[in-house]
C-alpha cells in the first residue's frame, strides 16, 4: 500500500468515525423537522416533507418563557463573573497579594465543592428569605459557581502581560484604575472573552440547581426539557425541536470560539 | 520534583526584586475581596450550614421532632445500606466515563492532528456533543437512540439481526456511561489535540531521521509529552463527572446501580424531605471529592509551575 493510499484510508476512517459520533446531534436536528408520526416511527426516515410542527408545539408548551429565563440567568451570571473576576485575577497576577497559592487554592476548592453539598442550605436560606424561584438569585449562584474558573483563566492571561508595560504606566503616575482598565485589560480581552464564554455555557446548561431552586416563574430551559421525561404518547418531534432550540446558542458560541474553548476548559493551563 | 516545589506558585517569576509596599498589598487585597466574599457567602457558608444540618434530627415530614442527634445521621447513613452502593455507582460511572473518553479522545485527537480535507469541519462536528445541553443530550439518547421502539440502536440491531437491547432499563449503568463518554470525549479531544499541536516539531523530525517508526515515535515521544494534558483532562473530567446529575435524573432515575451520591442526596432531601440525612450524605460527598480534588490540585499546580518557568 502506498503512502498516499494509506493516508486516504485514514482520512476516510476519520470522517466515518466523526460522522458516527456526530450522528445523535444530526438526528436530533432532523427529527425536530419531522411530522410527529414520521419522527416516532419504528422505521427511521432520512427523507420526508419537513414540517415546523415540532417547533410550534414546543412554543405552545411555553418554551419562550423558559428561554427568556435562561438568557437572563446566564447573561447576568456572566456579567457578575466578569466584573468580579477581573480585579481578582489582576490581584493574583500583576499586583502581588501575600500567599497567592493559598488564594488560588481557596478559589479552586470552591469549584471542586460538590453542588449537592451546598444546595440544601441554599434552598433553606432562600426559602426563608422568600427568594426561591427568582431568576436573578439563580444568576448570582451561577456566578459563584463559575467565578473560580474565571479567576484562574484570566490570571493565566494576565501573567502574559509584559511587566515592563505596567511598570512604565506606573512611572507615568497612572492610578490603579487606569493601570487595570486602560493598560492591562485591553491586552487580556481574549482571556476575558473565554472566561465569559465558559460561564455562559455552564450557566445555560445547568440543570441541578435550576431544578431545585426554581419552580415556575424563574424556571430555565434545562428543567423544562427534563419535564419531557414524563411525557406520554408521541412526542419525539417536539422533544427534538425543543432540544435543538435549547442546545443551539451554546453550540453556535462554541463553534465560533473553539480556540478560546480549549484554554477556558483547562482553566488557562493549556495555551 | 518534590511536593513543596510543585506546590509553590509564584505570582510573577519575572519580578522577584520588585518592592512590595504595604499600600500596594492592601489595594491588591481590595481587588480580591469582592470575589472572595461572594464565594464565601455562596459556598463556604452553606457548607458549614450543611455540616450543622448533618448533626440534626430533622425531617420536614415531622417538623416538631427536631433536635441535635450528633453523629446519628452518619451512623444511619453508614448502616442504611444506601451509601456503599452509591459510592460504588459514583466511582464506577466516573471511572468508566473518564477512562473511555480519554481513550476515545486520544484516538480522535491523533486522527484530527493530521492534514486532510475538511479537517476544520471535522473538528467542529467532533466538539459538538460536548456543547449540547446535557439535559438535551440525555433525552435524545434516551428516546432517539436507546428506545426499544423508535431508537436508532434498536433499529440497527433489528436490521443487523442482532439481539434487541433495552439499554436504559436493562443496562442503566452502561447507558449513563455511554452518554457521559459521548459528551466528554470532545472535551478530552480538545485538550489532547492542543497537546499534540504543542509538540516540538524538531524533536519529531529528529526521531524520524534517527529511524524511529511512527509507532515508536508515538509511544516514546508523543505519549510522554501528552502526559500532562492527559492528567489535566482526567482530573478536570473526574471532578465534573463526580457531581453529574442530569443523565441520572433523565435516563435512569437512580435505578439499576446508577444512584450516585449526588442523586441519593437529592432523593433524601427533596423527595424524602430528610434534611439531616441528606446533609450527612452531602458531607460524605465532599470528603470523597476532596480526595480526588487534592490529587487534582497537586497536578494543576505542577502544570502551572511548568508554565511559569518557561
Amino acid at each position: 500500500m502506498t503512502r498516499a493510499t494509506r493516508n486516504g484510508l485514514v482520512t476516510v476512517l476519520t470522517w466515518v468515525l466523526v460522522l458516527v459520533f456526530f450522528f445523535p446531534v444530526f438526528w436530533m436536528v432532523l427529527n425536530g423537522f419531522k411530522p410527529e408520526a414520521v419522527a416516532s416511527s419504528a422505521h427511521p426516515k432520512l427523507f420526508f416533507t419537513p414540517s415546523t410542527e415540532g417547533y410550534r408545539l414546543a412554543m405552545d408548551r411555553g418554551m419562550q418563557g423558559y428561554l427568556i429565563n435562561s438568557v437572563t440567568a446566564s447573561v447576568t451570571a456572566t456579567i457578575i463573573v466578569v466584573v468580579l473576576a477581573i480585579p481578582a485575577a489582576y490581584a493574583l497576577s500583576i499586583r502581588r497579594v501575600k500567599n497567592v497559592e493559598g488564594a488560588l487554592t481557596f478559589f479552586i476548592s470552591t469549584r471542586f465543592m460538590p453542588l449537592a453539598a451546598v444546595v440544601l442550605p441554599l434552598f433553606m436560606i432562600l426559602k426563608t428569605l422568600g427568594l426561591l424561584d427568582n431568576v436573578y438569585v439563580l444568576a448570582v449562584i451561577y456566578a459563584g459557581v463559575n467565578l473560580p474558573v474565571a479567576v484562574w483563566m484570566m490570571r493565566s492571561f494576565f501573567l502574559e502581560v509584559p511587566f515592563e508595560i505596567i511598570e512604565a504606566c506606573r512611572v507615568d503616575g497612572a492610578g490603579l484604575g487606569r493601570e487595570i482598565f486602560r493598560v492591562a485589560l485591553p491586552l487580556v480581552l481574549p482571556g476575558v472573552a473565554s472566561a465569559a464564554l465558559i460561564t455562559f455555557i455552564f450557566s445555560w446548561n445547568e440543570y441541578f440547581l435550576a431544578t431545585l431552586l426554581t419552580s415556575s416563574a424563574a424556571r430555565t430551559t434545562p428543567p423544562f426539557l427534563g419535564s419531557f421525561v414524563d411525557g406520554r404518547g408521541q412526542f419525539l418531534a417536539v422533544l427534538s425541536a425543543a432540544s435543538t432550540i435549547a442546545a443551539l446558542p451554546v453550540i453556535l458560541a462554541g463553534w465560533v470560539a473553539q480556540k478560546q474553548l480549549v484554554r477556558g476548559l483547562s482553566m488557562g493551563a493549556i495555551k | 520534583m518534590s511536593v513543596e516545589e510543585t506546590r509553590t506558585v509564584q505570582a510573577r517569576p519575572a519580578t522577584p526584586a520588585r518592592r512590595v509596599n504595604t499600600k500596594e498589598l492592601w489595594s491588591a487585597r481590595g481587588l480580591l475581596l469582592p470575589a472572595v466574599v461572594v464565594l464565601v457567602l455562596l459556598t463556604q457558608v452553606p457548607f458549614v450550614v450543611t455540616i450543622v444540618f448533618s448533626l440534626l434530627r430533622w425531617n420536614l415530614l415531622y417538623p416538631d421532632d427536631r433536635g441535635f442527634t450528633g453523629l446519628g445521621n452518619y451512623a444511619s447513613a453508614l448502616t442504611s445500606g444506601d451509601l456503599g452502593p452509591s459510592i460504588v455507582a459514583t466511582v464506577l460511572i466516573t471511572a468508566f466515563s473518564v477512562a473511555l473518553s480519554v481513550v476515545l479522545g486520544l484516538a480522535f485527537a491523533v486522527l484530527l492532528d493530521r492534514d486532510f480535507r475538511g479537517r476544520a469541519l471535522a473538528r467542529t462536528l467532533m466538539i459538538t456533543p460536548f456543547l449540547v445541553m446535557p439535559a438535551a443530550a440525555s433525552l435524545i439518547w434516551k428516546y432517539s437512540m436507546f428506545d426499544t421502539t423508535i431508537g436508532m440502536l434498536d433499529w440497527l440491531s433489528r436490521t443487523l439481526h442482532l439481539p434487541v437491547v433495552a439499554w436504559s432499563t436493562d443496562h442503566p449503568l452502561a447507558s449513563v456511561v455511554i452518554v457521559l463518554t459521548w459528551q466528554f470525549t470532545p472535551f478530552m479531544m480538545l485538550i489532547l489535540l492542543a497537546g499534540l499541536q504543542g509538540q516540538d516539531r524538531g524533536i519529531l523530525e529528529a526521531a524520524q531521521v534517527d529511524g524511529a517508526g511512527a509507532w515508536r515515535t508515538f509511544t516514546w515521544i508523543t505519549l510522554p509529552h501528552l502526559r500532562m494534558y492527559v492528567e489535566i483532562g482526567v482530573l478536570l473530567g473526574s471532578v465534573i463527572i463526580l457531581q453529574v446529575f442530569d443523565p441520572i435524573a433523565i435516563l435512569t432515575k437512580g435505578t439499576g446501580g446508577t444512584k450516585t451520591l449526588a442523586y441519593l442526596l437529592y432523593e433524601r432531601a427533596f423527595i424524602g424531605l430528610d434534611v439531616g440525612q441528606a446533609a450527612a450524605y452531602g458531607v460524605v460527598t465532599v470528603i470523597l471529592t476532596i480526595i480526588v480534588a487534592t490529587v487534582a490540585l497537586r497536578t494543576l499546580f505542577k502544570v502551572f509551575m511548568a508554565g511559569g518557568s518557561r
